[in-house]
């Protein structure tokens, strides 16, 4: 977990999973598999958010930041597409003077982190059955 | 003239099999739920729950005549409040959907239980050699200990816990017998109510 990829990596089609499948697994299976995989989930540091939340009722920006090991404007780039997309859920407060700005998991994002691992997988068993 | 040896370019290394990354990201889910998971490895409840329990424990032992009888009444709440204990972190851990004996929550009670069971088996021994005042300071002591040790898988808050209970163990084996009941209720009572409080509200319960 040291390194996260930058909020531009989204723009990318789900290319790793695509090209990867012609050359060295040509499974079809697997590909469509690839094919339907969700690509908001899929970035390496929405996909630690969306984990985190997923054992915790609330988790707080700090809390979530030295868990990614990442940098503010990261995170707040990432979280906030995944609140765009009403996977997560995004509160701000005060604690005393200091504001206290709290994510959680919907129940959207929590079935999307179910399809996620079904997905995964599913990819695994398709290409252990070739 | 010199010879020219064509450069025969490193073929390009195999990009990681689909399988193979899927199994990376399964490990990368799993990791990051096990590090998030110690942010509600404990229940804060259970703990304040645990230090009503120990209040009212001191109170009575207070009122024993003898040192046994008061390691008697002591006995009974560590039997008790282990169940209440073990009852709030098995539903903290149903409500956030956590497996109870994965990750964190396993490494805990690994490194939890080794110095509970040396103090049940000193427990005994001292009891044999009549050293029943030294029992106390030794619970405390053992106590800090498990907490320290499991709480290294835990949030912050909870070896500065374990800490805590070994100073008082540590003021308990050093202090007359007859504080003894007030060291293990300013301990076990305030020490789980004073921690338990902020890790329930801060760490989901």
């Amino acid at each position: 977990m040291a390194k996260h990829g930058t909020a531009r990596d989204d723009r990318r089609p789900v290319g790793d999973l695509r090209t990867v499948r012609g050359k060295s697994d040509g499974s079809a299976a697997a590909g469509a598999r690839a094919d339907a995989l969700d690509r908001l989930i899929h970035e390496r540091l929405r996909l630690g958010i969306v984990s985190a939340l997923a054992v915790n009722d609330a988790l707080s920006f700090s809390d979530l930041k030295k868990l990614m090991k990442t940098t503010d404007g990261n995170l707040s780039v990432h979280a906030r597409k995944l609140e765009e997309a009403e996977y997560i859920t995004c509160t701000k407060s005060f604690e005393g003077r200091m504001p206290k700005t709290e994510y959680r998991l919907t129940a959207v994002g929590r079935r999307a982190l179910e399809r996620y691992l079904d997905h995964m997988e599913a990819l695994i068993r398709a290409t252990r059955e070739r | 003239m010199a010879s020219v040896t064509p450069l025969h370019r490193a073929p390009a290394p195999e990009p990681p099999a689909l399988h193979a990354r899927a199994m990376d990201n399964l490990r990368f889910i799993r990791d990051t739920m096990e590090a998030a998971g110690a942010f509600t490895a404990v229940s804060g409840w259970g703990m304040v729950a645990v230090g009503i329990i120990a209040t009212v424990a001191a109170t009575v032992a207070s009122a024993q005549h003898s040192v046994l009888r008061a390691i008697y009444v002591w006995i009974v709440a560590a039997i008790l409040a282990p169940c209440v204990s073990l009852w709030a972190i098995v539903r903290k851990a149903r409500r956030a959907n956590v497996p109870l004996l994965s990750g964190p929550g396993r490494k805990f009670l690994l490194s939890f239980s080794p110095p509970m069971l040396v103090g049940a088996l000193l427990t005994v021994v001292l009891y044999r050699a009549g050293v029943v005042e030294a029992i106390p300071g030794m619970w405390l002591l053992l106590y800090g200990t498990a907490v320290v040790a499991g709480g290294a898988f835990s949030v912050r808050i909870v070896p500065v816990m374990g800490i805590c209970f070994m100073l008082a163990g540590t003021l308990a084996l050093f202090t007359p017998a007859t504080w003894n009941d007030w060291i293990m209720g300013a301990a076990f009572g305030g020490l789980h109510i004073a921690f338990g409080i902020p890790i329930a509200r801060r760490h989901g319960g």
